[in-house]
């Protein structure tokens, strides 16, 4: 938290991306590619199976779906807000889906019911924080038991099956040879969003708003429209996730995609974005995702539980989040 | 009599009671005495925990990690029972407190020393502890017939006509109204949750305030991880997993500020109250124990819509939602 400032001085004034800061995140992404290629080459030499091509194809599915969120929701969180509900909407989007096929519904008519349901759930998300001026960390905390009971209501202990055939592409699907559907889908997404924060105003707002709120609202930012589009996408990217997902899998059970939210802000963080807000970058996001997966499969490979894996998570995170916390610390402590 | 009208404590009181009255007019039975005791019985633990997340959210801040904080106590507690049964469960009862309390402390010592957003820092611990119980327990469950007959019968031992594990709840609620209203440290964590910066210019120092916080939030949960193991028999890796985000809940409907600051032992206990009444109710009057969750959402939501209304109501800045947020 940032509450006592005295003592540390007055706050850099953040309207220098172009200098100190932008030096600082590149070599955050420097460090993250250096990690990833450790990663890599620990992964390689302790196992034979893992420089395969569809091994490494394979290894792309742990992280895509939860990836793209990731993206939307660094946009969210660098706006200075958070969605811990799109676990959740991937629940009630998959169980919509699911209640859709039911009613007959066609690859078509359940892809949009999917994206729809999204939507719906991010809107709702958004009017609840934006119309309402509630806080987002309390209010998606409620929507995620909201709308993962809806799906649970629906569902009760039963679950969807019989997707046909080609609904699953998106889940199982090969574009080229070993290039998944979901990693193109994944790398377009990841490129809208890259060049959505970087390179347009709408990117520039979203920064504005979330380094200093009350600025952004004394220079004209339409803070709230742009926290509302935010949500919005966030919800679309959930429904997005919850087609490939849900095609991949190909059922439905109410507990889907249970505890993504926390793995989805931790490759959020991890990629460099503060949680404060107002600082970091897609790139960044996009290299921790990689990591993330790459980690899951090594230890899938050398046989090491998944559970093991979070050990290793949670450390990276913390310790990735308090390095640069402490250096801060030790050189001001050694300046004074 | 407007102050009494408007008081959130009351109101939930109210709420709580009407909710009651709806289920007695089909269902007389579940508020006879002995079915109520029952019911406050079953969300004692529940009650405990709230308690502790209040502290930490009273200073601003939030711990994510309080589940995996019982279940990582709750499991260590039930190895040490099944491979040495001669343990005196009191000493158990200390272990895990000590245990919990040291937990909280690593959180807080984040939050304290090394300035990680609380969020961030029980986030990975959450994670952390989770994979410590699988390494600790190799995945393995602890099941009743491995637990001796003293450890599983302490909180089910009535005294008085309560269940122990209600005396404890009653207990710690008392320990907490002395504590948040009694003493310095409780007005200090009121302090460093309405303006930080105040605080630091009283002479309150915020970070060890914050720190104080999440090791009595730890303590609790290590207590209530071995209520927990003892009550329902087993210990595995997952037990309350998921449970975080109730305990807020809790907090929140009891309206607890997540801006800080703002928040009452009575409110905490009372959401922890309407939680355990509506999980009880639900198979009473007979809607399928899915709907709870969807329920519990809604509830949520209704409660910081209106909480949020009556802080603005009071003229209070909301423009500090964004360092809550964090």
């Amino acid at each position: 938290m940032n509450a006592p400032s005295t003592g540390s001085g007055p706050r850099a004034i953040p309207d220098r991306l172009e200098g100190r800061w932008s030096s600082l995140f590149k070599s955050w992404e420097t460090l993250l590619i250096a990690v990833a290629i450790v990663v890599f080459i620990v992964n390689a030499l302790s196992s034979p199976y893992f420089l395969n091509a569809w091994n490494l194809s394979d290894a792309t599915f742990n992280f895509t779906e939860k990836a793209m969120i990731a993206m939307a929701m660094a946009l969210l969180i660098i706006s200075g807000e958070i969605d811990l509900s799109v676990a959740a909407i991937i629940a009630l989007a998959s169980t919509a889906m699911g209640v859709a096929l039911q009613y007959g519904a066609g690859t078509p008519e359940l892809v949009l019911t999917g994206l729809l349901v999204g939507l719906l759930c991010g809107a709702f998300n958004g009017w609840l924080v934006t119309g309402l001026g509630l806080p987002s960390i309390v209010v998606t905390i409620g929507t995620m038991s909201l709308f993962r009971g809806i799906a649970y209501i629906i569902l009760g202990d039963k679950a969807f099956t019989g997707y046909p055939p080609g609904f699953a592409w998106f889940g199982q699907g090969y574009v080229w040879w070993v290039i998944s559907f979901e990693l193109v889908l994944f790398l377009a997404i990841a490129l809208f969003f890259g060049i959505l924060l970087h390179w347009t105003s709408f990117g520039r707002t979203v920064y504005a708003i979330g380094n200093n709120l009350v600025g952004a609202l004394f220079s004209g930012v339409r803070v709230g429209r742009t926290k509302f589009i935010l949500f919005l996408m966030t919800g679309l990217m959930s429904g997005i996730a919850a087609i490939c997902l849900t095609a991949r899998l190909g059922s439905t059970r109410p507990s889907i995609a249970f505890g993504w939210e926390l793995e989805v802000v931790t490759m959020v963080v991890l990629g460099g974005v503060s949680i404060l807000g107002g600082s970091g970058g897609i790139p960044g996001v996009v290299i921790a995702a990689v990591i993330m997966g790459l980690v899951t499969f090594g230890f899938g490979l050398a046989n090491v539980p998944g559970i093991v894996m979070s050990i290793f998570v949670g450390l990276l995170l913390i310790t990735v989040i308090g390095a640069p916390m402490l250096w801060q610390r030790l050189k001001g402590e050694r300046s004074a | 009599m407007q102050k009494l009208l408007k008081s959130r404590e009351l109101l939930l009181a109210a709420v709580i009671v009407l909710l009651l009255a709806v289920i007695a007019w089909r269902f007389p039975g579940f508020v006879r005495p002995r079915n109520l005791a029952n019911v406050f019985n079953d969300t004692s633990i529940l009650i405990i925990l709230a308690l502790g997340q209040m502290m930490v959210i009273l200073t601003r801040c939030i711990d994510l990690s309080m589940a995996a904080n019982l279940a990582l106590t709750g499991m260590t507690v039930a190895m040490l029972n099944a491979a040495m049964p001669g343990i005196p469960v009191p000493l158990l009862i200390a272990l895990g407190i000590l245990l919990g309390a040291a937990l909280g402390a690593f959180n807080g010592i984040l939050v304290w020393k090394v300035e990680i957003p609380p969020i961030v820092v029980t986030l990975g611990t959450l994670t952390i502890f989770r994979g410590i119980i699988f390494v600790m327990s190799g995945g393995a469950w602890i099941n009743a017939h491995q637990m001796s007959a003293a450890f599983k019968a302490f909180p089910r031992t009535p005294l008085l006509g309560l269940p122990v594990l209600s005396w404890v709840a009653l207990f710690m609620i008392a320990l907490m109204v002395v504590v948040i209203t009694r003493t310095p440290l409780g007005r200090a964590f009121y302090a460093v949750g309405g303006n930080p910066t105040a605080a630091v210019y009283t002479g309150i120092d915020v970070g060890r305030t914050r720190f104080a916080a999440f090791t009595f939030a730890g303590a609790l949960a290590g207590l209530s991880g071995y209520l927990w193991v003892s009550r329902y028999a087993v210990a595995y890796v997952d037990i309350a997993g998921g449970f975080e985000l109730d305990i807020i809940a809790a907090c929140v409907i009891g309206g607890i500020s997540i801006a800080g600051g703002i928040g009452s032992v009575g409110g905490a206990v009372l959401g922890a109250l309407f939680f355990g009444v509506v999980k009880n109710a639900l198979p009473v009057i007979n809607i399928s124990p899915f709907w709870q969750l969807a329920i519990s959402g809604g509830a949520i939501i209704l409660a910081v819509a209106f909480n949020a209304r009556a802080e603005r109501k009071k003229g209070r800045l909301i423009l500090r939602n964004r360092e809550a947020a964090a």
